[in-house]
């Protein structure tokens, strides 16, 4: 290294802190507005410290490389036609889930942290939450070309952004990232920075990707791990958040562990679209969603939580109720989109007889027991031409907004309820928690769109299934329905060469 | 003491990256999943800027590191020559 070189401390003491100004003639809250209603109190925010030293003239150095290297494999196979090398049409379907679902939530975060980027009146915070605002309109975008490819050749993945505001289950994560980016600049620190990127993002993202990966899909897990490689800054902007908050003052400790409560459970909950990806949707399977939540969540998570006692957060009362769902909670998804597969963009199937021997071995107390004969009894009417569709609408939950499918604690066999009355009108919810976090801030959960209320109150087209089906753009026929007879299953069999 | 661990894409830059991970951390455990290496250790793992440069046989700058990395657990101490990730606890 050159001696003239500054290095990495007094860099970015000159490049980040010093970029910063005192406030002669505005007045500071004006400029800061934000900063205060929460009730978070700020003495200092000079105590703020970077973990990364990352500068803006090294940040644009390396994101360059990183998309310099991408696209090259975006090229490579699209000219290869890298979609007919994945393990097995069905996994197309895994990315579409992705498309719809996870891809617009990139979109919401990058404008979620341009606002705290804004709004928060530590220079060192501000920078390192602009920059995670430019990597996450990245990721949106790399995720959008590396699906265009496929987006030729399958069917379901090019209405995603209008589907994205209409269609029942992306009503889950968009709904997830909206109530984050409507709180203050620190409630959505810790939704998003916190919770969501440094506690669950690794479940997220990194079964996904090396599904991807284990299913010939390139382009994907390309795309992932290229934003993975923005997450690791993620998730320590969001851990020096944390710790920021708690040692600036005492009295920002109970609230830091409302919200750490509030969306570890909101974000959990998103996940189950994750646990049904791994347990069904990928042909060829790595590992188990109850392994990845042992390993991120169990292991990672409660050394992380150990971490934090010293400042007097406790890990939510909720991890128990977490860990006795771990064991249903794939199963008790997938039959869900298995019966509402006609007004999904995606495709499902029952699984295979060697995939139910995979999740008896994976899942020894619930599979044979509670799962297994439900599936042979859909493959035995399949069979018999009379794939099982469900007709009716599922009763929402007011604050994850997923169907009422999670069963009790104690009693697999019975679904969940509870519900609370606010202004004499009953609103109902899946679980202890959602209830709690509705009861915390009602004022705010009444106006939930709930897809289903809206379908009855005849403002998604009007009408039957069809209109509905008409208002989401999805393509009839084709997007939806049994993967088994579909157009996709029907070309990958003619490329394979297949009767 | 709590574990921590840091995972990489599976390519020939991170492959010396883990080389010289474990020859300076002589107890972690490296895990080779599909396309990412994963390695953990107890307590914390450092990763030094010169054990890099050896194996690679070339200049490595500490900060290159975002270029491969997946995920990380911890707290972070970065400098010049290293690169520390570790509990308090
Ligand atoms: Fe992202
Ligand atoms: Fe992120
Ligand atoms: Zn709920």
């Amino acid at each position: 290294m050159s001696p003239t070189k500054l290095n990495l401390k007094d860099k970015y003491k000159l490049l980040t802190r010093d970029l910063d100004w005192e406030f002669s003639y505005e007045d500071r809250q004006e400029a800061f507005p934000y900063e205060e209603f929460e009730g978070i109190k700020i003495t200092d925010w000079d105590k703020w410290e970077d973990p990364f030293r990352l500068t803006m003239d090294a940040y644009w150095k390396y994101q360059a490389e990183k998309e310099k290297k991408l696209y090259a494999i975006y090229d490579a196979f699209s000219q290869n036609n890298g979609h007919t090398n994945v393990t097995d049409a069905r996994y197309v379907n895994a990315i579409k889930l992705f498309l719809t679902g996870v891809s617009p939530g990139e979109h919401a975060a990058h404008l979620g942290f341009a606002f705290t980027g804004r709004q928060m009146g530590g220079i060192g915070a501000r920078v390192a939450a602009q920059m995670q605002s430019i990597d996450e309109l990245r990721h949106i975008q790399t995720q959008i070309h590396a699906m265009s490819h496929y987006n030729k050749f399958f069917d379901g993945f090019d209405e995603f952004n209008h589907m994205h505001d209409r269609v029942w289950y992306l009503s889950v994560p968009k709904s997830f990232f909206e109530d984050a980016r409507t709180a203050g600049p620190f409630e959505f620190m810790v939704a998003i920075g916190f919770s969501f990127e440094y506690v669950l993002t690794n479940l997220l993202f990194v079964p996904f990707m090396s599904g991807a990966a284990y299913n010939g899909d390139m382009a994907t897990v390309t795309f992932g791990f290229s934003a993975q490689s923005d997450e690791a800054r993620h998730m320590t902007l969001g851990l020096e958040i944390i710790k920021f908050l708690l040692e600036q003052h005492e009295d920002n400790v109970p609230i830091v562990q409302k919200w750490l409560d509030k969306w570890l459970w909101r974000g959990y909950r998103l996940l189950t679209l994750v646990a049904m990806m791994m347990d069904y949707m990928l042909p060829q399977k790595f590992m188990s969603w109850q392994e990845a939540w042992e390993l991120y969540f169990e292991d990672a998570g409660g050394a992380l939580f150990k971490d934090l006692e010293r400042y007097g957060i406790k890990m939510p009362d909720y991890t128990e109720t977490i860990k006795q769902e771990k064991e249903h909670l794939s199963h008790q998804a997938w039959w869900t989109f298995y019966q509402y597969t006609h007004a999904a963009a995606f495709h499902t199937w029952t699984p295979s007889s060697d995939e139910m021997d995979w999740l008896s071995e994976k899942y020894p107390n619930t599979f044979d027991k509670y799962y297994r004969p439900r599936w042979e009894l859909a493959a035995e009417m399949e069979a018999k031409g009379e794939r099982f569709y469900t007709t009716g609408l599922p009763q929402l939950c007011q604050t994850c907004q997923i169907p009422m499918m999670f069963t009790e604690v104690d009693d697999p066999s019975q679904v969940a309820y509870r519900e609370s009355v606010y202004n004499d009108e009953r609103f109902h919810f899946c679980s202890d928690p959602c209830k709690s976090i509705f009861d915390n801030e009602p004022e705010k959960y009444v106006h939930a769109w709930l897809p289903v209320h809206q379908i009855l109150q005849g403002n998604c087209g009007g009408g039957g299934l069809d209109k509905v089906i008409e208002y989401y753009h999805l393509d009839n026929g084709a997007a939806n329905l049994e993967f088994e007879g579909s157009p996709d299953a029907e070309r990958w069999k003619q490329w394979k060469g297949v009767a | 003491m709590s574990r921590v661990q840091i995972a990489f894409q599976d390519n020939d830059e991170s492959r010396y990256i883990v080389a010289a991970i474990e020859q300076d951390n002589p107890t972690a455990v490296v895990h080779y999943e599909p396309a990412m290496i994963r390695v953990e250790n107890e307590g914390s793992l450092t990763i030094n800027r010169e054990s890099v440069c050896e194996q690679i046989g070339m200049d490595w700058n500490v900060q290159s590191l975002h270029l491969n990395l997946i995920t990380l657990t911890g707290h972070i101490d970065e400098e010049d020559d290293y690169f520390k990730i570790m509990w308090n606890n």
